[in-house]
């Protein structure tokens, strides 16, 4: 499974040049593939523009020159709305910051996305988050207002969201920077199960030297480049 | 299914933030139903003014006016006709003041389609006398249901009724000033006389009162036949013939019409009281401008609670759009929000319009100018209750849109990494 082959993600020589302050070249010339189950994380120091690809990479960021690919399909040029349709389907996000929307419940922020998908009915939504929940072990809180919770919980709902939608990958941006060290791990061990039992496609962005030794590849950068 | 999700953040958004959009909501309130209060109030006081001045003008008026004959003999002169003439001391004819053929003319009108009603009236100069007093005044013969019916002669009747001057032929509604002067009350008697000499013994049956003191001084109605009797006239005697028409606005071109086809003088409301539309249109500006000024500045406080809301939201934006959400989903959450707190400002804002209204219909008004009126009037078209409504929800939208599209355009890249 961690070597289906299919490519899930592949940037092409992907430019990106800040204007302001200053003109800065913050990517320079980008080029990687991540193939179905691989769980990849990126490294590098600040400022070395790895958030800046993982955003590129999302979708959110538009403007970069170069070419990006979803499961073989060039994306880069596509519509705003067709890019929020090709996130909402293909991509599950984890951030530092939890963000989630505080007024809503576990259950309601969870089931956001597959409701905006309205790929299923209702009932199938909740029992898939049902699940989800009883798989990272926070089925208890589902009820909860998600300001009420706490960090680690918070992270996990996070991941319970991205996986809503069974995406195609998941992206994470720091997904423990904010964490204490037993959260952290936590957080961890759950993606590499999701990488391990449920082949899932993860590619997270770290500085965090332990959690990145345990994922299938490294991705290093430096200077705009990858280095490794 | 999209749009239920999206409905619910924008319901959830709103809940969780009551306070502010309560405020907001308020002020759609305020704008909304002062707009109901004034404007049933003011078309309220349109309609009784309009109908002060419907009620005592016909839309058209036939009658023979006694004026000199424009084609005099010599006009008629082919020997003459390039010259122009001078004729000194021209006097009018000798002219009967009832209308020739006056029966047929009213039957035709009858069935014309844009006539409502047609009344007919005789009208005559009369002395009314008791004891000693002799008051000069008009008596005029009319059916006095059609009257009713057309001009609403019962709002200025008091102390009787039309149907006690309808059943009887030798009753008379006199003029309130005339029973002052005399001292006489309903069912008392009183005599009038005509320049002829005729006489006759009328019972007062009710009094009317116009509000016009020299009207109310001189005025007086009687049954058709009983003004014929008195005039020593055939019961084919017509002096005046009232008309009301569905639409008013045909009034002037039907005068000229009929007064080409009967020979005879028509004048047409325009003509007789010029002043009639301007009073309304200024009222009704003065009531939509004071309204779309509240309703703006209600605007300005929908467009502040959703800028707020916007900037507070600005994490919520970022993640909606981050897991799929599009700017279009997001205008249109906001802009729902605007509008659920339009719609609800703005049905408060009428159940309290229909409140004040309701309580100033209850509010004492006495006026002479009509007796039967008694609190002050209030309309209560159900047609100002919608344009409140959508006028609510247009201004809550306009409110609405400007913060809306700032949050459709919100770069959730900026905001994911700001932190």
């Amino acid at each position: 499974m961690s070597m289906g082959g299919n490519s899930i993600i592949k940037a092409e020589h992907i430019f990106k040049t800040f204007h302001k302050p200053v003109e800065t070249q913050v990517l320079n010339d980008i080029n990687f593939n991540i193939n179905e189950g691989e769980f990849v994380s990126i490294m590098g120091k600040s400022g070395c523009g790895k958030s800046t690809l993982l955003y590129i990479l999302s979708t959110m960021d538009t403007d970069y020159e170069g070419k990006l690919y979803l499961k073989g399909k060039l994306i880069t040029g596509n519509s705003p709305n067709e890019l929020a349709h090709v996130r909402n389907e293909h991509i599950g996000f984890v951030f530092q910051f939890h963000y989630l929307l505080p007024e809503f419940t576990v259950m309601e922020n969870i089931t956001l996305p597959a409701k905006k998908l309205a790929k299923k009915s209702d009932e199938e939504i909740y029992s898939d988050a049902k699940n989800i929940l009883q798989l990272l072990d926070i089925a208890n809180i589902a009820e909860s207002k998600s300001y009420r919770i706490s960090g680690g919980e918070k992270q996990r709902v996070a991941i319970a969201r991205a996986l809503i939608n069974q995406p195609s990958i998941i992206m994470g941006d720091e997904p423990t920077g904010n964490l204490d060290s037993g959260n952290s791990e936590n957080v961890l061990g759950i993606f590499k199960a999701l990488a391990k039992e449920k082949g899932l496609t993860l590619l997270i962005v770290t500085h965090d030297q332990e959690f990145a030794d345990q994922t299938d590849r490294i991705i290093t950068m430096g200077d705009g480049k990858i280095l490794t | 299914m999209n749009k239920k999700v999206l409905l619910n953040i924008a319901y959830k958004h709103i809940t969780t933030r009551i306070k502010q959009s309560s405020i907001a909501a308020l002020g759609v309130t305020f704008g909304i139903a002062t707009f109901i209060i004034l404007v049933s109030f003011m078309t309220g006081l349109n309609g009784l003014l309009d109908g002060l001045i419907l009620d005592r003008t016909p839309h058209i008026h036939l009658y023979n006016e006694i004026i000199p004959s424009e084609n005099q003999p010599i006009s008629l002169s082919t020997r003459f006709k390039d010259d122009w003439f001078m004729v000194r001391s021209v006097k009018p004819k000798q002219n009967q003041s009832r209308i020739h053929n006056a029966r047929p003319i009213i039957n035709i009108l009858k069935q014309n389609p844009d006539v409502l009603g047609v009344s007919a009236q005789v009208a005559s100069q009369a002395f009314f006398t008791a004891g000693n007093i002799e008051l000069n005044g008009i008596i005029n013969g009319v059916n006095i249901l059609e009257e009713s019916r057309l001009f609403n002669i019962d709002n200025y009747i008091i102390n009787g009724s039309i149907y006690d001057l309808h059943n009887n032929d030798n009753a008379i509604i006199i003029g309130i000033g005339i029973a002052k002067k005399m001292s006489t009350k309903v069912g008392d008697r009183i005599q009038i006389v005509n320049a002829k000499g005729n006489r006759l013994t009328l019972k007062i049956v009710a009094l009317y009162q116009s509000g016009l003191a020299e009207i109310d001084n001189i005025q007086s109605f009687a049954n058709i036949g009983t003004v014929q009797r008195f005039m020593g006239e055939k019961e084919n005697y017509i002096s005046d013939i009232n008309l009301k028409l569905y639409d008013i606005n045909k009034a002037l071109p039907m005068s000229k019409e009929l007064s080409k086809m009967y020979q005879i003088t028509a004048v047409d409301i325009g003509t007789a009281n010029a002043q009639f539309e301007t009073g309304t249109a200024i009222r009704n500006i003065i009531t939509y401008a004071v309204s779309i000024t509240l309703l703006i500045v209600a605007g300005f406080g929908i467009y502040n609670i959703l800028n707020m809301f916007i900037y507070e939201k600005m994490n919520d934006i970022a993640i909606l759009k981050a897991t799929g959400f599009s700017g279009n989903d997001v205008l249109f959450i906001f802009i729902s929000e605007a509008l659920l707190i339009g719609l609800m400002g703005g049905l408060l804002g009428l159940i309290l319009g229909y409140f004040f209204s309701s309580v100033i219909d209850q509010l004492p008004f006495e006026t002479d100018a009509l007796p039967t009126i008694k609190t002050y009037p209030v309309n209560f078209n159900p047609i100002y209750y919608v344009i409140g409504i959508v006028f609510a929800m247009i201004s809550t939208f306009f409110a609405g849109y400007l913060p809306a599209r700032k949050a459709k355009r919100i770069d959730p890249v900026t905001i994911l990494r700001g932190q």
